[in-house]
């Protein structure tokens, strides 16, 4: 981390932040949905982790991942395999597949929504996407969470208004089964690093983003988190991360992500906060 | 044999209180014309399975659905689809919510005539609980829990393909053929339309036959529309039409499914549909889309 950026978007720390999900994953479909996601997946892929494959969001495994951001209809991209839908269900069952998704909800259990939310399920507040394809996915390979506004309404009290995927939850727990079946990996949030290997495998704080306090992190979720001793701050992309994310995403959609665009170090944000600025 | 109809007469077999699987994904290959001609008829208490967008969609605000077996609805680039939300957000409608991959089991199912397909998808979650009708069965073979998919028998499906001939043979040139094979294999009448007819010749050229799905025997009639899955694409041959799909969500929010329904759909022709849009050739030129 000798070259550590001083210059960087917190959409830039997230994004190498969530690249090392994907660190030791070795040959698995590395999925990201959505932009940052996405670069991730695919930044982890042009640098520590050769062997992911990832998709073109249509129907071919590339041997590159495409740039997110400057693309034209019909340019030419480094396919190496065809995998249409039908097919991506081939390797999602195999289980070597790591997705990093972005759901509404997320509980105690790591159980997460993205289907609707209200208290009825016949008459929904507010219909969302429905299930997708969270509920096999998540019995079947690993997967991260990527959260763009670390709120209590995404960590929420209780459980999710609709489980879509299956997480720690020994209520919840088919016949058969035992905990450490399921596999959820990291949380990227806009205030921290989490994993989900606390007691009982409880939600774990594992770093905090530059100028964030823990004070902030439990304010914001709305189920206890554990807390280890010793709580790091997340490290800065390098200037050479920044670079391939830069080639990646020519057009830099990765700054319209994230409500203002901060900056990676908050510290000089939060500060002025405190003198009532 | 020939197996060319009207969309009218094709849409003609489809009764009141059937299930009916619509092929394509999201805003994409969508049989939207044979949707169109659907709309304009008496068909009512429908159960509609989907990978749903648009179509989903149009049919939920026409009031033709009883029951949804769906794992999605959305046009992509505008997250969740309009009227099929409204539609929910009523109460009105029953759902079957489900996996998207348990849909294609189910489809698979029906496709091969057994009664269903065990699967670990959907265990610990709501899936399990809100649909009472999805068994929980014991394995002869482990000690674990597995969901016991129920076949998605189809009395009528409606897919939308680059070619086909008048026999049924059915050719999609784009990257992805969705589930759509699948479709046509668990429905009893499986109604094709396509944006062109070709000679059965056609397919003994080159490597086309390699496009070709399903046999013909699993088609039961062609539908020739050339533009038919407008306003979803039908990649390679026309992208997705993003201004369209803006204004059909708008209408959503102001004026509703009638001022739609009346602009582009009352007793018009699929040709003055087409006019209505800009035409024939404007919907060949939609970019197709970049992802």
């Amino acid at each position: 981390m000798s070259n550590a950026a001083q210059d960087y978007t917190l959409a830039e720390l997230m994004i190498a932040a969530g690249a090392e999900a994907f660190r030791n994953d070795g040959e698995v479909l590395a999925t990201g949905i959505g932009l940052i996601p996405r670069l991730a997946a695919s930044l982890a892929m042009k640098t520590f982790n050769p062997d992911l494959m990832m998709t073109d969001s249509e129907a071919f495994l590339l041997s590159e991942p495409n740039p997110v951001s400057g693309r034209v209809p019909g340019q030419p991209q480094a396919q190496e395999c065809w995998m249409g839908f039908s097919r991506i269900f081939d390797n999602v069952w195999s289980g070597k597949r790591h997705a990093m998704v972005g759901p509404t909800q997320i509980d105690q259990y790591g159980q997460a929504n993205i289907s609707a939310l209200g208290d009825s399920y016949q008459k929904p507040k507010v219909q969302m996407l429905g299930v997708r394809g969270f509920p096999g996915n998540s019995i079947s390979h690993a997967n991260s969470f990527f959260v763009p506004a670390h709120s209590a309404r995404v960590f929420v009290e209780g459980e999710c208004d609709v489980v879509s995927s299956i997480g720690y939850n020994p209520a919840r727990l088919p016949r058969g089964y035992q905990l450490d079946d399921i596999d959820i990996r990291l949380v990227i949030t806009d205030l921290c690093v989490m994993d989900w290997q606390g007691p009982d495998h409880q939600l774990r704080l594992l770093s905090l983003h530059p100028g964030i306090s823990v004070e902030q992190v439990v304010e914001n979720t709305g189920f206890e988190i554990c807390l280890p001793e010793n709580i790091p701050t997340t490290p800065a992309p390098t200037e050479e991360q920044l670079q391939i994310i830069r080639a990646l995403d020519p057009l830099n959609l990765r700054a319209k992500q994230l409500k203002d665009n901060p900056p990676g170090d908050r510290s000089a944000v939060t500060k002025l906060q405190a003198v009532g600025a | 044999m020939n197996k060319v109809l009207s969309a009218a007469d094709a849409i003609a077999g489809i009764q009141s209180g059937m299930t009916l699987g619509i092929g394509g994904w999201g805003p994409r290959r969508k049989p939207m014309a044979l949707v169109r001609e659907l709309l304009r008829s008496d068909v009512r208490d429908l159960t509609v399975v989907a990978y749903g967008g648009a179509d989903l969609g149009l049919l939920c605000a026409s009031g033709k659905v009883k029951k949804v077996i769906f794992a999605f609805a959305t046009l992509d680039f505008i997250p969740l689809e309009p009227y099929f939300r409204q539609a929910r957000q009523s109460g009105e409608l029953e759902v079957m919510e489900i996996d998207e991959g348990m849909m294609l089991l189910g489809l698979r199912a029906a496709a091969w005539n057994i009664p269903f397909i065990p699967t670990n998808l959907g265990l610990g979650t709501d899936v399990v609980k809100v649909n009472p009708d999805l068994k929980i069965i014991d394995s002869p073979y482990d000690d674990k829990e597995w969901v016991a998919m129920p076949a998605l028998k189809l009395d009528a499906a409606l897919v939308h393909v680059d070619r086909a001939d008048a026999r049924g043979v059915c050719q999609i040139k784009g990257p992805d053929y969705y589930m759509d094979d699948w479709f046509a294999r668990a429905a009893d009448n499986a109604i094709v339309s396509c944006d062109e007819l070709v000679d059965t010749e056609y397919f003994a050229r080159g490597d086309e036959a390699r496009y070709v799905l399903w046999e013909r025997s699993q088609t039961s009639s062609v539908v020739p529309i050339a533009g038919g899955a407008h306003p979803s694409s039908c990649n390679p041959l026309y992208g997705f039409d993003v201004a369209h799909f803006k204004e059909y969500a708008a209408s959503a929010k102001e004026g509703g499914y009638g001022t739609y329904f009346e602009k582009y759909i009352a007793g018009k022709s699929e040709d003055e549909y087409q006019q209505l849009v800009g035409g024939l050739d404007a919907i060949q030129q939609l970019p197709l889309p970049v992802y």
